[in-house]
């Protein structure tokens, strides 16, 4: 006598089940589900949609679109920064510059730390800046070649220089007339970002390293030198190195440099291609030596005394972190009242000894003296003349030159 | 003998009776709304979106228009063909490494584990509490070419074989491809293990006593009764693990190296860096077609369609 198995079924109810399944009118098997939604979806969007799904074109609006300015009736002004790019207190929640901002003229400060990469934010606020939308940011802080690419597509307004007396006043004269943003009518710089040498000592082990070339050639550092994925940076350096300009090379300069580095990478030389994570492979050792931001070097130094920096004698690479107004931002004049502010030596000594970037406000260093010594006499935070004069910068490129450069750097990187 | 000669029975004529009305007749349907309004935005409106950004020409300022360049995948496919290749071979390389290693573990787990079971499987999922991003930085820790697994290596020369092999480089383990496979079946172990612990779970271990008392050896009552019915876990562990690992370019970003490069770190640089949205998008599509045929040709092989 058969066992009876109440939840199984016979081998012929199962066919029979699987059968209903597979061939019945309302036989929804996962494959036919499969053909029919890739089939409606061909048909239903079809050919039509997309041709009709082109992306609009970026939409050039000549020196950037006001909105109405709301900031005599809001007292307040929303400010996007990058991460740990402002002053904090001891508990890590106030930003007493801010504070102080918002103390003296009322202003209240909607501080967001959501820029992570240029790139991303880009991404994220295309969107509306190409619809000519209101991106609900007053500033917004970009490095040098995308700060470049808004004012070029017109997305930025211009600033009204009136309410900026301290930052026309104050401002390095190493920042003063970027080729991208001449006379700086749209942006003002927020951090200067110098791209040096960083080593390891312990790593090194005797190795001597002075310039680029050091890296790139010396076999004994064969598979233990990083380079950074900003290609304006490891390529502005390896211009330098060969006694190129880096504020007028040619494509042709850019090819022999770009194979320069080829040659390196091909020999096994370069050990990877970073973005900021390079900063935990030169702590432990797996870089001996490697292109680095430095502001980073002046934190790394600080926990690893093994780690040190050196500025070529051909120069080093100097970019900035730019305050810029997006279009349609509702408090013009509230966001340039504290663009003005921080070119004010007190508040930047104050946000400089926090965030030990390049400070770009003139004036710092007694006002910097005071809080923290040793930043004071940092050429990495306050440049002295001989660190001013070393400074070189990338010159701007057009749309097709950024493409193709960036193309042909991604390709040495491997991707 | 009397014929039978009467006309059957006529029945006579059915009243007009409505087929009951099917009240749940729509209910399935609305039951799978949300669910297919979902793929609809999220899924087929991105595809057709990407489909026609593939065939589009044209430049951030100018904008872009559909025109049709179909040479676009041409060109993309010979320029990066070896990221694609490079891809393939990473993620099947981690996913027989994740089922090599995902099998005795999700083994012990289903049949030995007594009351250690759910603890191993708490061990399994926990790394899943911590980001992508963090458990794939704490294997450049793992790895650091000074710490004491390379020195390991080292001292036992696995890295001489290795480097002959073309797996690593020089006496370091981060930076190659080793370290990239590494990472992918780290990532992707939990993928494999938690399919196959379910399939393993179900088989009765009375098969396995029933297997003993026809004299099978361990080994063949593996072979031939465990195996086969776990057949479901591997193709769906293999699946989940093969399928993502082709596309990740974290790994290859953080533990890799220039020549490690996979074809979703070109998709990103394409994206967000070059902004060449046409090639990017043509990329994807050559790596949804690639995965798709390899798919389908590996559930047939398998030849468990209907059991995934």
């Amino acid at each position: 006598m058969e066992q009876y198995e109440p939840d199984r079924l016979s081998p012929a109810q199962e066919a029979a089940v699987r059968r209903s399944f597979r061939n019945g009118r309302a036989a929804l098997s996962r494959r036919s589900l499969l053909r029919a939604s890739a089939g409606g979806a061909l048909a239903v969007g079809g050919l039509g949609a997309l041709s009709a799904c082109g992306i609009p074109p970026a939409g050039n609006t000549q020196g950037g679109v006001p909105a109405e300015d709301h900031s005599k009736k809001e007292k307040s002004v929303s400010f996007s920064n990058w991460t740990e790019y402002m002053d904090v207190d001891e508990a890590g929640r106030e930003h007493p510059t801010l504070d102080a901002f918002a103390e003296r003229t009322g202003i209240t400060v909607k501080y967001t730390e959501d820029i992570n990469d240029n790139t991303e934010f880009f991404g994220k606020i295309k969107p509306q800046l190409a619809a000519g939308q209101d991106t609900g940011r007053d500033i917004i802080v970009l490095t040098d070649w995308l700060a470049a690419r808004l004012i070029r597509l017109g997305w930025v307004q211009k600033l009204d220089p009136a309410n900026l007396p301290n930052a026309f006043a104050n401002l390095s004269p190493q920042f003063r007339s970027p080729d991208w943003d001449p006379g700086r009518a749209y942006s003002y710089p927020w951090q200067g970002i110098a791209a040096v040498i960083a080593y390891n000592k312990k790593a090194l082990d005797g190795v001597e390293v002075r310039t680029l070339s050091d890296l790139l050639d010396n076999p004994r550092l064969k598979g233990r030198v990083g380079l950074l994925t900003e290609m304006r940076d490891t390529m502005g350096l390896t211009l330098l190195d060969m006694g190129k300009e880096p504020e007028k090379f040619t494509a042709d300069d850019y090819d022999a440099a770009l194979a320069r580095l080829q040659r390196a990478v091909d020999k096994g030389q370069i050990r990877r291609f970073t973005g900021n994570d390079y900063t935990a492979d030169i702590s432990k050792g797996d870089f001996a030596a490697c292109v680095a931001w430095a502001g980073d070097v002046v934190q790394l130094k600080a926990d690893n005394p093994d780690i040190d920096f050196l500025i070529p004698d051909s120069g080093y690479m100097m970019s900035s972190d730019n305050l810029l107004i997006p279009n349609k931002a509702r408090h013009k004049t509230n966001a340039e009242r504290l663009i003005d502010y921080y070119f004010e030596p007190q508040a930047a000594a104050q946000l400089a000894a926090y965030i030990n970037f390049v400070c770009p406000v003139e004036g710092v260093k007694d006002e910097l003296a005071k809080i923290d010594e040793d930043a004071a006499n940092n050429p990495l935070i306050i440049p002295d003349k001989a660190m001013q004069a070393k400074s070189r910068a990338f010159r701007s490129l057009s749309s097709k030159e950024e493409t193709e450069f960036e193309e042909k750097f991604a390709k040495l990187t491997g991707a | 003998m009397a014929t039978l000669t009467e006309a059957p029975p006529v029945a006579p004529p059915a009243p007009e009776r409505k087929p009951p009305r099917r009240r749940g007749r729509w209910t399935p349907y609305l039951l799978l709304l949300p669910g297919l309004l979902w793929l609809l935005v999220f899924f087929a409106l991105p595809v057709i979106y990407q489909a026609s950004t593939s065939v589009q020409t044209g430049s951030l300022e100018q904008g872009y228009e559909v025109t049709w360049h179909f040479a676009t995948y041409w060109e993309a496919l010979s320029e990066y063909w070896p990221q694609f290749v490079r891809s393939v071979l990473y993620a099947a390389s981690a996913t027989v490494l994740c089922l090599l290693l995902g099998y005795p573990l999700a083994y012990l787990i289903a049949f030995r584990a007594g009351r250690w079971r759910n603890l191993i499987m708490i061990l399994v999922i926990a790394p899943f509490f911590t980001s992508f991003l963090i458990r794939t930085l704490a294997w450049k820790t793992i790895l650091a070419d000074g710490g004491p697994v390379v020195d390991a290596l080292n001292a036992l020369h696995v890295l001489d074989v290795t480097a002959w092999l073309g797996w690593t480089a020089g006496d370091r383990v981060l930076a190659t491809p080793l370290a990239v496979v590494c990472g992918l079946t780290y990532n992707f172990l939990p993928f494999m293990i938690l399919p196959l612990y379910t399939s393993l779970e179900r088989i009765d271990p009375r098969l396995h006593e029933a297997a003993g008392d026809l004299y099978a050896r361990p080994s063949t009552t593996f072979r031939r009764v465990t195996f086969p019915l776990s057949m479901p876990g591997v193709v769906s562990g293999t699946l989940l693990t093969f399928i993502p690992a082709s596309g990740d370019y974290i790994n290859s970003d953080l533990l890799g190296s220039t020549d490690t490069r996979m074809v979703g770190n070109v998709i990103q640089s394409q994206f967000l860096r070059i902004l060449d949205y046409p090639t990017a998008a043509a990329l994807s599509f050559i790596l949804m077609a690639a995965i798709l045929v390899v798919v389908t040709l590996y559930i047939r092989k398998s030849g468990t369609e209907d059991l995934v």
